[in-house]
């Protein structure tokens, strides 16, 4: 019972909160809140949005999941932006430039998208481990070098190919690109699958394993996981690696069910998404799937606002507000619980405890 | 403004005490940390405030510092009676507190530290600084308002903490155990300073748990266990022997009731054992060796600070030696060398750890207790098999452990932070001894633990021993070490200094090899 509500009551609160503050944003624009709400719910309903808001918060769930394995045991991976692309092209030139069988190439290219973020991730956790140099500050100087990297990559001159006014990577042969599902106007991704197969076995790991149970220790208390056995550095590197891997695999639904090759055009800030929609699945992945649907929900629904002559930028808004009332009422409602939990204990226990206090008491009436 | 003036006028009579504390009780969930505390500390006097580690001190003086309403009680200052609801409070009303752990800024000077809070007594300009003149005269502190605070030592901060608390108006002041950071020379100039400042007539609160300190400088002591007074005396007629035993009371493990359980066979073997320390270039341990036996309780005594940590930490794997050996020898005598395994490799060869900081070391304190006694055993039946967690297995053990070692809670779902102190330690006592271990490390097992718990701590302690567990023990409750231990190694500095047997020593004469008094200065 006290779960549920520590782990429902934050978010709803905080959503709610968000709904009634962004109101006042769009009043002060000019608009009227519940035409605009309206509107943004009214257009997952037209074409193929609400197709593409699955699409997008697949990206969004890989993402977030990549941030928080990290974050469970302390780590902020911010360079989940800078691995998945690093990975995506990687895995791009890999993809294009193979001719294998049907699924053996889909799955090559995939094995290469991990190794290629969880390489690329290599780098902050050695330093971190070695050297002890915060994995944040070298996550973003990481996420500055892969810009040149990917066009060093894609150029003429390496691996990309001129088409029009666009160079990117050789376009993936059908046999190495995943199959999406026609719904309406519009194509589900078949990554939704390989996502969710990813979050199973992300809570498997966190829950039922031993190197599972080592990271939430040494997140929760570095000097117990050290008394307890638990290599504080052999986690930091594993769990960076494991956090790049996932990174890795960012970029994928949309290179293999949708663009097919990886070029200068292609969608970047994933990553950064990813750490909202971390923090506001509260690093569960039950969580951070409702967290990345309910992002990109604003994200794609956000263009619907223009029609009734309001910013979509209200949607930016609501999004940055949704994640600062979620930290906040987290925060709230765990201390509360924690107070409310040790009382409970403690009347509980009265019963027992009142037999040794009665002297005490006795002594003082 | 008055509060400013306060130094200036006339003392209380003598017949109006400055502190009086009546039947204060104060409980934390499963805990009663003071109750029935009853104390009177007359005007112009120095009170020591005496008791062992948890026994309830700082709770006692938290309360005076208004940092912890009490649950019952009433508290009067010069007479009239007060609520204290904040520091705030207790700092109107005359009280200032000079905490173990400097509240200072160290890159502030001298006069920030002071001004910064109390602008509004007298400004931050001339008045200010003529104030702060005049107490760093009666203090004795001998630093320029404008020296930046990392650029004085120890005993100069503590004074500062000092003037900072009499520059609010404090006439009442409780100095929290001042002695801890000190070397003996600073001790002896802070003691003067302690009674010039009496003659003026500044009353004190002395905090500490080291007796010949409290009878070279108070005036009256009050002795305080488990949590209440248990008497008041004047430190010049008593003995230490008689302060002692009100210290530790009555309810002591009596060493003659029990046969000695000790064996031939060696378990753990330390040869030579030495630490660096960091930052400097004495050795925070120094050349240890010793041999706990199986069916053993070897105990180390010492004043806290002296490598005791250390050496738990080193034999744990937790800090690597700089040099030495540690082996671990198994049942069927052979010897394995665990100098350079790791934490987690020692645990499996059969060491059990209760640490000293339980919340720090011992406990995931938000997870459930079924996880907490994963923590340690994540590698061993019954809470895993091989790479996968036996949740079921975890669960069921740890409803034993509540079971067999009286853990006091609703359940086994509810989270570490959940449970008092006494129960939590419970908990790891329980789990450390059952991992089948063949040594265990207690480092300070009961401490801030209710004498329920206390009891059966000990009593598990002693069965265990009694199987033929090696056991090392740390403690600072030197009754606690007497009554436990076959052997007791006194621990100075880094270094194996003294032995003692416990059947025959007392808390004194260990005392005194504590503090080096029978070795001599050896620096």
């Amino acid at each position: 019972m006290t779960s549920w509500r520590t782990k429902l009551l934050p978010p709803l609160l905080a959503i709610v909160f968000a709904v009634l503050l962004s109101a006042i944003a769009l009043i002060i624009s000019g608009a009227d809140p519940l035409d605009a709400y309206g509107t943004m719910i009214g257009q997952m309903f037209k074409g193929s949005t609400s197709v593409d808001t699955v699409n997008l918060a697949t990206v969004y769930y890989l993402s977030g999941l990549a941030v928080a394995i990290g974050f469970q045991m302390n780590l902020f991976n911010i360079g989940v932006e800078g691995q998945y692309r690093f990975a995506a092209v990687v895995a791009a030139i890999a993809g294009g430039a193979l001719k294998l069988p049907p699924v053996i190439h889909t799955v090559v290219i995939l094995l290469v998208a991990v190794l290629a973020g969880a390489a690329y991730a290599s780098i902050p956790a050695v330093l971190k481990v070695t050297r002890g140099v915060s994995e944040v500050i070298s996550t973003i100087m990481l996420n500055a070098i892969v810009a040149g990297i990917i066009a060093f990559l894609i150029n003429a001159d390496q691996f990309g190919v001129q088409t029009g006014n666009n160079i990117g990577t050789r376009i993936i042969e059908p046999s190495g690109r995943i199959p999406g599902i026609p719904i309406g106007q519009g194509t589900l991704f078949g990554f939704v699958f390989i996502a969710a197969l990813i979050g199973v076995a992300y809570w498997f790991m966190l829950n039922r394993t031993r190197f599972g149970f080592e990271l939430k220790a040494s997140g929760e208390s570095t000097t117990a996981a050290a008394a307890g056995g638990v290599n504080a550095k052999k986690m930091t590197l594993i769990a960076m690696l494991l956090s790049g891997g996932v990174a890795g695999l960012v970029a994928m639904p949309e290179l293999l069910g949708r663009d097919y090759n990886y070029g200068i055009t292609s969608t970047q800030m994933y990553g950064f998404t990813g750490i909202a929609v971390a923090l506001l699945g509260r690093n569960h992945p039950g969580g951070i799937a409702l967290g990345a649907l309910l992002w990109a929900f604003l994200d794609t629904s956000a263009v619907s606002l223009e029609q009734i002559h309001v910013s979509k930028e209200i949607a930016t808004i609501m999004q940055g507000i949704i994640v600062l009332s979620v930290v906040v009422a987290y925060e709230i409602v765990r201390r509360a619980d924690l107070a409310a939990e040790q009382r409970r204990v403690g009347r509980a226990l009265a019963a027992n405890g009142r037999k040794s206090a009665s002297v005490a008491d006795g002594g003082a009436v | 403004m008055s509060t400013a003036e306060a130094p200036a006028e006339a003392a209380p009579d003598r017949g109006t005490p400055a502190v009086q504390l009546t039947g204060i009780t104060k409980r934390f969930p499963g805990v009663v940390a003071n109750s029935d505390v009853n104390l009177t500390v007359a005007a112009g006097e120095v009170h020591a405030i005496c008791g062992e580690n948890g026994a309830g001190k700082s709770t006692l003086m938290k309360i005076l510092y208004g940092m912890q309403p009490p649950d019952e009680g009433e508290i009067e200052i010069n007479g009239e009676p007060i609520k204290l609801r904040n520091p705030q409070d207790a700092i109107k009303a005359g009280i200032g507190m000079v905490h173990q752990h400097f509240m200072l800024a160290d890159n502030l000077t001298v006069g920030e530290n002071v001004f910064l809070g109390a602008e509004a007594l007298h400004g931050i300009g001339r008045a200010a600084r003529a104030r702060l003149a005049e107490l760093s005269r009666q203090t004795g502190l001998n630093a320029d308002a404008n020296t930046l605070l990392e650029e004085l030592g120890v005993a100069d901060r503590q004074r500062v903490e000092i003037v900072k608390v009499l520059y609010r108006g404090a006439k009442i002041i409780i100095l929290d155990e001042p002695t801890a950071v000190l070397v003996p020379q600073e001790v002896d100039a802070l003691f003067d300073t302690v009674r010039s400042m009496k003659a003026q007539g500044y009353t004190f609160l002395f905090i500490s748990h080291k007796l010949d300190e409290v009878r070279a400088i108070a005036d009256t002591v009050t002795v305080i266990r488990r949590g209440t007074t248990v008497g008041t005396a004047d430190p010049k007629t008593i003995t230490s022997r008689q302060l002692a035993e009100m210290m530790v009371g009555s309810e002591l493990p009596s060493p003659e009731t029990r046969e000695s359980t000790v064996t031939e066979r060696a378990v753990l073997r330390l040869t030579g054992l030495t630490l660096r320390a960091e930052g400097s270039d004495r050795n925070a341990l120094d050349d240890i060796t010793f041999t706990v036996h199986a069916g053993e309780v070897l105990g180390i005594a010492g004043v806290e600070g002296n490598g005791q940590t250390e050496l738990v930490e080193t034999i744990m794997g937790m800090r690597k030696a700089s040099g030495g050996k540690i082996e671990l020898v198994d049942g069927d005598g052979k010897a394995r060398d665990l100098t350079k395994a790791g934490t987690l490799a020692r645990r499996e060869a059969g060491i059990g750890y209760i640490a000293e900081d339980r919340t720090r070391h011992s406990l995931l304190l938000t997870q459930p207790l079924w996880a907490n006694r994963i923590l340690g055993y994540q590698t061993r039946p019954p809470v895993s098999k091989g790479q996968l967690l036996d949740i079921a297995g975890a669960r069921e053990d740890t409803a034993r452990i509540v079971r067999e070692y009286d853990v006091r809670t609703p359940g086994i779902d509810v989270p570490a932070a959940a449970l008092s102190g006494g129960n939590q330690q419970k908990l790891i006592v329980g789990r450390e001894l059952s991992g089948e271990p063949v040594l265990l490390i207690a480092s300070h097992p009961t401490r801030g633990v209710d004498v329920g718990a206390q009891a059966l701590i000990w009593e598990q302690l002693r069965q265990a021993r009694a199987a033929g567990l090696a056991v090392l023990l740390i403690s600072a409750d030197l009754d606690e070490l007497i009554g436990l231990s076959d052997t007791i190694r006194v621990m100075l500095r880094g270094r194996l200094v003294s032995e003692a047997d416990p059947a025959t020593v007392t808390p004194q004469e260990l005392g005194s090899a504590m503090t080096g008094a029978e070795e001599g200065e050896d620096q």
